[in-house]
């Protein structure tokens, strides 16, 4: 098969790649890599990813890693198929781009540590950091301020239609709305409203019964 | 006029647009946010940003933040002037936005704490952690061990030409070789020989003349 995802069965960054195909209705060969046996280090996935993490993803002879280049490569290579998560118009496309770096460096920064804390610590026999969970939350709360500000303007972040800036979100939201941190987006209803919307997806629906 | 760039001369992410303009030959207008007077956390500027953040910028009545939205909404819309920063070829547009995310994620998370502890400290009084600035360097060489692979293969991040991804690092690095974290850029000769042809662009020596 031409395109091959090589990633782990929950990691929020495959999760995002994953999500992507699935909106664009694609084809793809799922190939899981056992970072137990250091299988990250060794051919073929250091050689995909001299960073030796997940996702690798291969589409033919073209190699990605970073989970938001692949999906942004999806999404134009593909835009005819599926779901549109990109635009043409510039203007348009730029208010998406805006987005794309607003999840990336302030939210994902702050709401990944926190999945990890909650989640992950607890499965690998290590204590859950009470005062780092309360700093994030807050940090959090503030960068969620923003977004129900945006999100009372505008049915999603890049304006009336689901792109792929409100997509990248989806597999971190997932997992902290298990969490405490839940309240930080019930507390706004907008972002309620959203969060619940994204979450509804079929497509992220179908990933999360796999 | 129509572009307007809100910055400060000395931030990283302000010069990250003005770099990105310059090499666009693009006229525009640079408007001063006083940083030292908390000019940028308050209007009018914090409703172009409600990070409180700078960079903002305006193109007629497009508004942007976040220095990497804002350029490649640059250099996409602008694709027909002066030096080209992006590719129209899905793929190769892939791989450029394979080395954004990398800068993004991985090069400057390292890079602008870095800048943060031994430049910007000092200048507000506060000391620099030498514990942090070690971990730091050690985070950034093995970053920096991967660009030493990956430019023993191709002159520029992307391949044989200048692109965005390689404008990103720009002021980062030019801040870094005022500091001893120059020596774990001297240390990698591919490395070293690609951050002084970023330095020595006709566009950025006139975007620190400015």
């Amino acid at each position: 098969m031409a395109i091959k995802l090589y990633g782990s069965p929950l990691s929020p960054p495959v999760r995002r790649v994953r999500l992507c195909l699935e909106e664009k209705g694609l084809d793809y060969e799922d190939i899981t890599i056992d970072f137990s046996t250091g299988q990250n280090k060794k051919d073929p996935l250091i050689s995909i990813n001299p960073f030796g993490q997940v996702p690798g993803f291969e589409d033919g002879d073209l190699q990605l890693f970073e989970s938001r280049a692949i999906t942004r490569y999806i999404a134009h290579a593909y835009a005819d198929k599926g779901t549109p998560l990109i635009s043409d118009d510039p203007k348009k496309m730029a208010i998406i781009g805006l987005w794309l770096e607003i999840e990336s460096l302030k939210f994902d920064i702050i709401a990944r540590k926190l999945s990890y804390e909650i989640l992950v610590n607890p499965l690998i026999g290590k204590a859950v950091d009470d005062a780092l969970v309360e700093k994030g939350q807050a940090e959090l709360a503030v960068v969620l301020d923003v977004y129900e500000t945006r999100l009372a303007n505008s049915k999603y972040l890049g304006g009336e239609d689901f792109s792929l800036a409100d997509l990248h979100h989806i597999p971190i939201i997932s997992n902290l709305m298990k969490t405490k941190v839940k309240a930080l987006f019930e507390a706004r209803p907008c972002v309620a409203a959203w969060a619940a919307m994204l979450l509804a997806r079929p497509s992220w629906q179908k990933i999360i019964a796999a | 006029m129509a572009i307007k760039v809100h910055g400060s001369p000395v931030s990283p992410a302000s010069k990250r647009v003005l770099l990105c303009l310059e090499e666009k030959q693009l006229d525009y207008e640079f408007v001063l946010v006083d940083l030292s007077t908390g000019q940028q956390k308050k209007e009018p500027f914090i409703s172009l940003n409600p990070f409180g953040q700078v960079p903002g910028f305006e193109d007629g009545d497009l508004k942007l933040f976040e220095s990497r939205a804002i350029t490649r909404y640059i250099a996409h819309a602008y694709a027909d002037k002066g030096t080209p920063l992006i590719s129209e070829d899905p793929k190769k547009m892939a791989v450029i936005g394979v080395w954004l995310e990398v800068e993004s994620q991985r090069f400057d998370a390292a890079g602008q704490k870095l800048t943060f502890e031994i430049l910007v400290k000092p200048m507000k009084g506060l000391t620099t952690d030498d514990a942090a600035v070690e971990q730091l360097q050690g985070q950034l060489a093995a970053v920096l061990d991967v660009y030493e692979a990956r430019l023993g293969k191709s002159k520029y991040l992307s391949g044989e030409e200048f692109s965005l991804a390689d404008l990103h690092h720009v002021p980062i690095i030019a801040y870094l070789m005022m500091t001893k974290v120059k020596a774990v850029f001297d240390a990698r000769p591919c490395v070293s020989a690609w951050a002084a042809a970023l330095l020595a662009r006709p566009a950025w020596l006139k975007v620190n003349k400015a």
